[in-house]
């Protein structure tokens, strides 16, 4: 890991009674791709406009490429940013955008404008130069407000949730894009989002934030496989969460069961001890499903269920159960070979599933009453 | 069915005649009528009792007179600075209410702006008056702290009818001004300063390139109020204002000559003209999106 682009010490804001963001720390690598996730309201935006500067910390400090940025002003220092709604300047050309910075910087017109076209040209919009804003359409309007800020070679690039405004289709076509933007520029990038897929998909890096901190902060692997507490189970890729007390302990394994009686496995985080109040986390994927038992994966715990309805999303589709006891819901992942395809509401079934790869934590003060 | 779809046609046509009605009338029983009338006046010569000839006299009159020339110069010049210096008023008080307050001190604010017009121009002229004549209050006071011997006369100067000027056309400024600043997106503000402009250079390239609609608006009424405005240079301005207006209300009043009147109103006519288009053509506007913005 080479030298860090980014490091907020125990940075703090507080907005009267309000803390936004709450004695964070973290350090972004050269030339990586930070995320940060989480839900509205979480401080991630307050976070990034404290990197940028537009307001200032109550505590801690931002260096940006070993340097303090206590007290400069966002017009010098070495960050730039691409806005949620990319704010682009609808009174100049597409070229001038580009050379806005330049020019402020005092490069010569000649100079500017051919370092916005090269620009231009790398970001695949060669020859847009003269052409107006509003001729764009949403994804190269997306890729000029990259293309502005990256023309001033800064040493962080910042992203506001910059493809909220776009439809799906286009969403997922950008992703790719930026992924390769990054790659082929090597800036470091911190982008900010509520949606988890994009995190996953986009960064070498994620902190998950609630409520101004992180809950914890990895490589998309380690949050989706790993996750350290019962918030990134929940909010990062979907889960089945189960709320119980703990039966008993054995090891790093647990056995839980809910208010009405439904007994699960599954590997614990932190210290637990019998009778405590926790959470269960089943990913959709982990579980399998059978008509009869003999399907299931030999030596698994089994339960059964009464399918309730088929959830076809192409590769993502899924049957969301309700364990025949208990009534509660839960949801499975499909196979890709169209095993299941015709499962019928009603039809009983049998699952089961890796306590190994199911996991079980304290649960939170505002879960601990409510029994999902 | 042809025969339905026509008169429908008709009905349609007939009630959107119906509506504009009123503003037809309006605009023709009281601005084209009369001006057609003084257009007929100022071409023509009384050459004996009763008798009068088409003539280019009155305009031969005004060329051939310095006086005239004079006045007609110094209230167009006097008007563009009385305009100017509105701008910079308000445009401060304008990025104040649309920028900085939020709502209900924003709009405390603009009533603030608005209360002078509450009361009528010849009370609020008036008033400027009662404050600056030689026994007025502002001259009394600055005997009283010491910093004129002798009370001064503050009324009767270029600057005082600038004054009133700008006080009596402020609201018209900032109206559209207001208007055009709130449209301006905050984050295009952030964006330029992130991508390093100063205070200054935002100013210059984002936003008065967006309130230039605004800006030229508020200009040309401005403009066109300051120099067709009869009674703040005349109270203020006294003897010394020589402002084009008066010129023309002692040839129709005092001198009864209506004739040389007209010709004068035809050009103050031309003359706000030629400035509103000279205007639009610097600030690279056109009239129709910019009297929107009003």
């Amino acid at each position: 890991m080479s030298a860090a682009d980014l490091i907020a010490d125990a940075v703090v804001k507080r907005f009267g009674e309000h803390v936004a963001v709450d004695s964070l720390s973290f350090s972004v690598a050269h030339g990586s791709f930070f995320s940060i996730l989480g839900p509205s309201g979480c401080g991630k935006t307050t976070l990034l406009r404290m990197i940028a500067g537009f307001i200032a910390p109550d505590g801690g400090d931002i260096a940006i490429g070993g340097r303090s940025m206590r007290g400069v002003a966002p017009n010098r220092r070495p960050v730039n940013m691409v806005f949620q709604q990319l704010a682009l300047f609808p009174m100049m050309s597409v070229g001038e955008n580009v050379a806005y910075g330049l020019a402020r910087r005092g490069v010569a017109r000649a100079q500017r404008m051919q370092r916005s076209e090269a620009m231009l040209e790398r970001v695949g919009l060669g020859g847009a130069a003269a052409k107006r804003v509003d001729e764009l359409s949403g994804g190269q309007r997306q890729r000029v407000a990259i293309a502005r800020s990256l023309v001033l070679e800064p040493t962080l690039l910042l992203l506001d949730e910059p493809l909220g405004a776009l439809d799906l289709k286009l969403r997922e076509h950008m992703k790719i894009e930026l992924k390769q933007l990054q790659a082929a520029f090597g800036t470091t990038f911190v982008y900010i989002t509520h949606d988890q897929s994009e995190a996953l998909v986009l960064s070498d890096h994620v902190g998950v934030m609630s409520h101004g901190r992180f809950e914890q902060l990895g490589t998309p692997q380690d949050l989706y496989y790993r996750p350290q507490t019962p918030f990134v189970a929940s909010f990062v890729g979907a889960n089945n969460r189960i709320v119980g007390r703990v039966a008993s302990v054995q090891g790093a394994s647990v056995e839980m069961t809910t208010k009405d009686g439904w007994t699960i496995h599954a590997l614990k985080q932190g210290a637990l001890a019998v009778g405590d109040a926790v959470e269960g986390f089943v990913r959709p994927e982990v579980a399998s499903l059978g008509r009869v038992a003999a399907e299931l994966p030999a030596g698994q715990p089994r339960h059964e269920g009464e399918v309730q309805s088929l959830l076809f999303d192409g590769a993502n589709s899924a049957v969301l159960l309700k364990e025949l006891r208990t009534r509660r819901e839960f949801r499975i992942a499909l196979p890709q070979t169209g095993q299941f395809s015709d499962l019928r509401p009603q039809e009983k079934v049998q699952f089961s599933f890796d306590p190994e790869r199911a996991v079980c934590f304290p649960a939170r003060a505002a879960a601990a009453g409510q029994d999902g | 069915m042809a025969s339905a779809a026509l008169q429908a046609r008709w009905h349609g046509r007939l009630g959107l005649g119906l509506l504009l009605a009123p503003a037809v009338l309006w605009l023709g029983a009281l601005i084209v009528l009369p001006h057609i009338d003084l257009a007929v006046l100022s071409f023509r010569e009384r050459v004996g009792p009763r008798q009068y000839v088409a003539s280019l006299a009155q305009y031969k009159t005004f060329f051939l007179e310095p006086l005239y020339w004079h006045v007609f110069v110094r209230t167009a010049l006097m008007s563009v600075i009385a305009t100017f210096l509105t701008l910079l008023l308000a445009f401060p008080i304008a990025w104040i209410i649309a920028k900085l307050v939020q709502g209900r001190a924003s709009g405390l604010l603009f009533i603030l702006c608005l209360i002078p017009f509450w009361v009528s121009e010849t009370v609020r002229t008036l008033g400027w008056m009662i404050l600056l004549r030689e026994s007025g209050v502002l001259p009394t006071l600055l005997v009283k702290l010491g910093i004129t011997a002798v009370p001064v006369e503050l009324l009767y100067h270029d600057a005082t009818i600038l004054v009133g000027l700008v006080y009596t056309s402020m609201l018209f400024m900032v109206i559209p001004l207001i208007s055009s600043l709130e449209s301006l997106d905050n984050a295009l503000i952030e964006a330029a300063y992130d991508l390093g402009a100063g205070g200054f250079a935002v100013l210059r390239t984002i936003v008065i390139p967006h309130a230039a609609p605004g800006i030229t608006a508020g200009c040309i009424v401005v403009f066109m109020l300051t120099l067709g405005n009869y009674l703040t240079p005349t109270l203020l301005g006294g003897k010394n204002s020589q402002w084009f207006t008066e010129q023309i209300y002692t040839q129709f009043i005092t001198r009864f000559n209506w004739e040389q009147g007209a010709a004068f109103g035809f050009l103050l006519l031309a003359l706000s003209t030629a400035m509103v288009m000279l205007g639009l053509k610097i600030a690279g506007q056109r009239f129709g999106d910019v009297m929107r913005r009003t």
